[in-house]
């Protein structure tokens, strides 16, 4: 960024906006990475003890139902992120905030490996649970539509040479498909009930036990954490890149 | 309104004077209907079934087809930064684009249905439904791919990644396209398509006029 | 074109203004005022930010800092619709006559169809009012732009290279425009390589732009 910038900032910055400028959040989201890691590492280690050891198999479908501790905490978090890009977005176009778009695009790859995760665990689980890897479940089919629209976003991104228009015309696709999610699901969900009759094994049993419901949240918390790690050090590096190609135009142009 | 109008009629007349755009796209669309029969087979039961599924997809391929030009010929040449001075807001301008679109994308298949719904062997109610649905339904497509097309117009390699955003966008379009033709809640459907295409077109060309004026910027 | 009446007074005043494209800070702390009947020439090398800077008067480009003020526009008015930008595209559809062309533009800007005829006959284009603008040279065809400026009766004229592509004639009838469109009270911005002489009473000021 620029001394002008910096110079216009200051004096009306209020604490939120000192700490979101992007120098301010490469100095200390430093600070982040090594407990942020630490907690990943140690909720990974308990959740996944409980997952494999601590937990009882299910009558019907045997040990496959831990499959279910990396599956749901994917799921969650292909909507958490797309939720953060949402969010993101309107900073893009309400505030015009710098740390908004770089926000939104460190997040956008994130939330498409979730999302492939979810898909593709949902499928694993799905092979012994209901005899195939692929059901048009209206689950599935909105996960895989989900899937699409976030690569048609990071498709889009790179389209662009110009990095801060990008951000902005991202934002506006990012918002129309927040709006359209919903209309999605409703529609699949429509699909799913004319076309299928109930033959698929519901996911989630009526009421958890606690051995179950213990690991699953341990999980799904390791999950959201390591999601937060890797934004942190996905915007860093986007920060530092636009630094770099910036220092390289003002390079060539002297 | 007079600004809107003249819009409309603008787009019309430049239409049949490039001509044969609305021709080669009820060509293609047409032609789907021919190729179909021959990679699924010439058996007018299974293509009867299918029918309602193939039409849909054959109007949602042709219309992406259009979609790149939408505003690539306007932006070119300046007019859509003028558009920004004109009597009536940048919103209104966009839905007239929309409604020129529409009468020259989607009403040429929609008349051209009865074609495609005899190669495949459609029943008369089921060719009923067909087209009022695709009267229904197009609206949501042309506002979804206004959409795209606002998106990506700075973009010189857009005409791709217009398609690629706005099919997911799409899918409730299709389903209750389809579901308006054949199945159990038809009535149910059209009245989900006409509230999807009523929504799409308010909202859209909002966002559109949006994205339309980030890329200027 | 009738020259008597006269048209709204319109000011606009630019305050410690920069602009940016792309990350380059084009100029910054600009300060002037255009005031009616008054020409504002824009002057300065390529790329110092000329075009920038009428695309941040008509509203298509926000500015880095600093701010833009209109006097003389009520509340209701739309930002936009009491000025003509030209710029160097020339927005004129090939497949259209010279008259539908402007006849779109008096429709789209609000102005008046039956000013349209006047506005090719001052153009120099009368004969050619019903060919198809595609057919045109460079220089006929940025006539039919400059045609633009008179279907629809706009106070703000902001004007990029406008004597680009034209002969000396084409030159002369540019300055007649101006002079014509001033002595109506109406303001200018035009951003020009070329000396721009416009003989007094008319109020001509420079601005010559460095780079920041």
């Amino acid at each position: 960024m620029t001394q002008e910038n910096l110079a216009s900032a200051a004096p009306k910055a209020n604490w939120f906006s000192r700490l979101a400028h992007p120098g301010q959040f490469l100095a200390w989201s430093r600070y982040l990475i090594v407990p942020l890691a630490v907690a990943v590492v140690v909720l990974f280690g308990l959740g996944l003890w409980f997952a494999i050891f601590n937990s009882p198999a299910d009558y019907q479908m045997g040990d496959t139902v831990r499959l279910m501790y990396v599956h749901v905490p994917n799921a969650w978090l292909s909507q958490l992120v797309y939720g953060v890009m949402a969010v993101a977005a309107l900073g893009t176009l309400v505030w015009r905030h710098p740390l908004a778009d770089v926000s939104a695009k460190a997040a956008a790859p994130l939330g498409a490996t979730f999302t492939a995760l979810a898909l593709y665990t949902g499928s694993l689980w799905g092979r012994p649970t209901w005899g195939t890897f692929w059901e048009w479940d209206g689950r599935m089919t909105s996960t895989l539509v989900m899937l699409l629209i976030y690569l048609g976003i990071i498709a889009l991104w790179r389209a662009f040479d110009d990095q801060l228009k990008a951000g902005r015309i991202v934002a506006v696709v990012t918002l129309v498909g927040a709006i359209n999610i919903p209309v999605i699901k409703f529609s699949v969900d429509w699909w799913q009930t004319l076309h299928q009759p109930s033959s698929v094994l519901t996911a989630d049993g009526p009421r958890m036990p606690g051995s179950i419901l213990t690991p699953l949240l341990l999980m799904m918390l390791a999950f959201t954490l390591l999601f937060a790690l890797l934004q942190v050090l996905a915007m860093r590096t986007e920060i530092l890149r636009r630094r770099a190609t910036s220092l390289e135009r003002q390079a060539a142009l002297r | 309104m007079r600004a809107f109008g003249a819009l409309v009629v603008r787009d019309l007349r430049l239409a049949t004077r490039i001509g044969g755009e609305a021709l080669t796209l009820v060509l293609f669309f047409v032609m789907i209907g021919v190729v179909v029969p021959f990679a699924i087979g010439p058996d007018s039961a299974q293509l009867g079934k299918l029918a309602p599924g193939i039409v849909w997809i054959a109007a949602f391929l042709s219309m992406l087809l259009g979609l790149d030009r939408l505003f690539r010929a306007d932006d070119e040449d300046g007019s859509l930064r003028l558009f920004r001075h004109a009597s009536i807001g940048m919103p209104m301008l966009v839905l007239a684009k929309m409604l020129a679109h529409w009468l020259l994308t989607a009403l040429p298949l929609i008349l051209a249905s009865p074609i495609l719904a005899v190669m495949l062997s459609m029943s008369m109610e089921d060719w009923l439904r067909a087209m009022m649905s695709l009267l229904l339904g197009t609206p949501a497509l042309v506002g979804f791919g206004t959409l795209g097309a606002a998106v990506t117009v700075s973009l010189k390699r857009g005409g791709l990644i217009a398609p690629v955003l706005i099919l997911p966008l799409c899918v409730p379009v299709l389903i209750f396209g389809v579901g308006a033709i054949t199945g159990l809640g038809t009535a149910q459907a059209m009245v989900f398509l006409a509230a999807l295409s009523l929504v799409t077109c308010a909202f859209s060309p909002l966002f559109a006029a949006l994205a339309l004026r980030l890329a200027e910027d | 074109m009738n020259v008597q009446n006269a048209l709204p007074p319109r000011t606009i005043e630019a305050a410690r203004l920069s602009c940016r494209r792309g990350e380059r800070l084009l100029f910054d702390g600009l300060d002037f005022t255009v005031v009616p009947g008054e020409l504002l020439l824009l002057r300065g090398p390529n790329g110092v930010g000329k075009t920038t800077l009428l695309s941040a008067l008509a509203g298509l480009v926000r500015p880095e800092a600093g701010t833009i003020g209109f006097s003389g526009r009520s509340e209701e008015d739309r930002p936009g619709d009491d000025l003509h930008l030209m710029g160097h595209q020339p927005a004129i559809k090939a497949r259209l006559t010279a008259a539908e062309n402007l006849n779109f533009w008096a429709d789209l800007f609000g102005g008046d169809r039956k000013l349209v005829a006047p506005a090719l006959e001052r153009v120099g284009l009368k004969r050619l009012a019903g060919l198809e603008a595609g057919h045109f040279s460079a220089g006929q065809t940025r006539r039919l732009a400059l045609g633009r400026l008179l279907v629809a009766d706009r106070p703000i004229w902001l004007l990029d290279e406008p004597t680009a592509a034209l002969d000396g004639e084409g030159e002369q009838l540019v300055i007649a425009l101006l002079d014509a469109h001033l002595k109506r009270g109406g303001i200018a911005v035009a951003a020009t390589h070329h000396d721009i002489h416009i003989p007094p009473p008319a109020n001509v000021r420079t601005l010559t732009l460095v780079p920041a």
